[in-house]
């Protein structure tokens, strides 16, 4: 490699990450401004994110005879009260515009009689999701408002004074770094997988609940861009069936399946219904040695059992696959098991603080879908309806915004940039590779940091512990070396998990009580306490993680940022 | 979980590294597609669905129960076709784009 070739571009809107958020957020975008939009997509529209494989249900709908009030009532009872009213309220009442956007795009909605949408339970529609992603995709790419770059990877934002300029992005294929100039930038790069030690370590690494190409680099980015941050101390672990890690609510809302333990015994009710607790009853039965633990689908009929392995085709194949291979569900229960921690917006409420208008602290960089913090249960069309406001947000503040930095401030950013990224080629140490980093990074956060060797629980020592030797690896990763383009990729993939496991750690220091069992499980103080009844922030500030304390927000509240 | 890739069945259309959201997959001389990250596969089977010449099969690994079956996939309009090949037996699920889940 002689140097990294420099690729100046010049946009409006810069939209990181076309993922579900991205790509919608792209075509509300283009349907209401005449600004240029510009979509830096790591792998390729059609199948990245976390709805590569489809999806079996629409979990955030407002169903027949409920208002968008009950939503948010649920997301914030599943929350014990540390959500933002407002950002799931404006979210809950475009939940269902959403969900008819979805169907004009070609999405199979199934319908009762009456040509309304057939229900499950009080939040959920049925749909066949194999291809939604293709389908949102698709009018992406038929909008001649939009472009796309596939295969490229921002690495940082460019911002100055507070204020946003543009991104930096390199290549993961060819020698090459971008210089995306732009006003606006709506980072919708997902939330963060692999920073703990995963369910299968070894050869099945990547069979987790999370896409592992998503690893927070939005995230990390707005971290070192000096945005603030919240509630990252609530991680979300999901329950799934082992070894595939492949959903559970299908089989359990679909066919009834309860939770069992060994013995056979039912034990859901006994540690209550709400997400955190379904997961912990099942860690606090295998505890008391009365594991494994099953969803129990012994004895479900032919037709019932097909129906499970159609609907896992189109979601989770290897679960089919599982099925097929290693016994029938109707023969035998489905095992199930939490999986390693992951920081996501979407299910829990970690991710950037936002405004309720979607917008960060950083003045110009916008946020949806799993990276926007405060608003858990957004699902696929909560992911949507933020990037829907987001977007009349980035409308308005687009009237009045038209200064961009100069031809050679940019250059200067390039010319520095192209320098670090080099010096990865030239490096040249043996003793640790990136891999190897990497699976430092997740072993320390597996044993100090609540992950699943220690059933998620962790203390003020071991979080003192992890810190320490989260930042010695992260010192080690300037010197690894990089073969080609998708190796620097892997490098930066790594530093920012790293850099997000550091912020991570000191959340939930500073959370000194135990809000939610398993997402945020503190053994030195494992009762909820109502001091903590706020808002757990971070920022960078000078070199140093600054944890700030905020008051809750109420749905009728209008949330900006004065303080920034 | 990964996949394996047929090269004698490959038609080197480059589909398969188009779509991939790890971009694990690369195209050796003959433009042959090989997974060069076998470990890092998702499983999310989108090369599968876009292998126009069937070269991609899917498979459980041994760490997670897998013990030798492979799953490839047929599609026809609306229909596609999840074939399983076990050691002595077959077994095919035809799903349909059009129809919703029932669950």
């Amino acid at each position: 490699m002689e140097k990294l070739q420099i690729n100046y571009i010049d946009t409006d809107i810069i939209i990181a990450g076309g993922g579900t958020a991205g790509c919608y957020g792209a075509l509300k975008l283009a349907e209401s401004t005449s600004k240029r939009i510009f979509i830096a997509e790591k792998a390729n529209i059609k199948r990245s994110g976390c709805l590569a494989a489809g999806v079996n249900a629409l979990n955030a709908y407002i169903t027949k005879g409920r208002t968008p009030e009950f939503y948010v009532d649920y997301a914030q009872k599943d929350a014990e009260g540390i959500a933002r009213g407002d950002l799931l309220l404006s979210m809950s009442e475009r939940l269902n515009e959403c969900t008819r956007d979805l169907e004009k795009l070609g999405l199979v909605i199934l319908k009762n009689e009456d040509g309304s949408y057939a229900e499950r339970g009080t939040r959920n529609i049925k749909i066949n999701g194999e291809n939604i992603k293709p389908l949102l995709a698709d009018a992406v790419n038929k909008n001649s408002r939009i472009t796309v770059q596939n295969h490229i990877n921002i690495i940082d934002f460019i911002v100055k004074n507070n204020k946003i300029y543009g991104a930096v992005a390199i290549d993961m294929v060819e020698d090459k770094l971008y210089i995306i100039k732009a006003q606006v930038v709506l980072c919708a790069t997902g939330g963060a997988a692999g920073l703990y030690r995963p369910n299968n370590p070894g050869f099945s690494r990547h069979k987790m609940w999370y896409p592992p190409f998503n690893t927070g680099a939005g995230l990390a980015a707005g971290i070192r861009a000096g945005a603030e941050m919240t509630t990252l101390e609530m991680r979300f672990i999901a329950l799934r069936c082992k070894d595939t890690i492949a959903p559970t609510g299908t089989i359990a809302q679909g066919v009834g399946a309860s939770q069992i333990n060994s013995r056979g015994e039912i034990y859901e009710n006994k540690y209550g219904l709400s997400t955190p607790n379904r997961l912990y009853g099942t860690v606090e039965e295998n505890l008391a040695g009365r594991g494994p633990c099953y969803l129990r689908t012994k004895g479900i009929s032919a037709e019932a059992e097909m129906d499970l392995k159609k609907a896992y085709l189109n979601m989770a194949p290897s679960q089919t696959l599982k099925w097929v291979e290693d016994g029938e569900p109707s023969q035998n229960n489905v095992e199930i098991e939490g999986t390693e921690p992951y920081i996501v917006g979407g299910h829990a409420a970690a991710g950037f603080w936002l405004s309720s208008d979607r917008q960060t602290t950083i003045d110009g960089l916008f946020a949806a879908g799993d990276v926007g913090g405060g608003c858990p249960q957004k699902y696929v069309t909560g992911a949507m309806a933020e990037a829907y406001i987001a977007a009349n947000s980035i409308k308005s503040y687009l009237e009045n915004k038209k200064d961009k930095l100069s031809p050679a401030e940019y250059e200067d950013i390039a010319e520095r940039y192209v320098k670090v990224e080099s010096k990865f080629f030239g490096n040249t140490v043996k003793t640790y590779n990136i891999e190897s980093l990497e699976e430092t990074m997740q072993k320390i956060m597996d044993n100090y940091a609540g992950g699943i060797k220690t059933h998620y629980k962790y203390n003020e020592q071991s979080l003192i512990i992890a810190a320490e030797k989260i930042a010695g690896v992260l010192n080690l990763s300037v010197k690894l070396h990089a073969v080609n383009m998708h190796e620097l990729v892997f490098i930066h993939e790594l530093q920012d998990r790293l850099l997000l496991c550091l912020f991570v750690i000191e959340h939930m220091r500073a959370r000194k009580e135990t809000r939610w069992h398993s997402f945020a499980e503190n053994a030195d103080y494992p009762n909820q306490s109502n001091e903590f009844n706020k808002y757990i922030n971070s920022r960078l500030q000078d070199g140093k993680i600054k944890i700030i304390e905020r008051d809750l927000v109420g749905r009728e509240e209008y949330y900006e940022h004065t303080n920034r | 979980m990964s996949i394996q890739i047929d090269k004698d069945m490959c038609c080197g259309c480059r589909r398969c590294s188009a779509v991939c959201p790890g971009m694990l997959i690369e195209h050796d001389a003959d433009k042959k597609a090989q997974i060069v990250y076998p470990k890092d596969c998702w499983g999310c089977a989108s090369c599968l669905k876009e292998c126009p010449a069937g070269a991609i099969k899917f498979y459980l690994a041994a760490d997670i129960g897998g013990h030798g079956a492979v799953m490839q996939i047929k599609r026809q309009g609306n229909i596609t076709q999840w074939i399983i090949n076990k050691e002595n037996s077959t077994t095919i699920i035809k799903t349909d784009s059009k129809a919703a889940n029932k669950y």
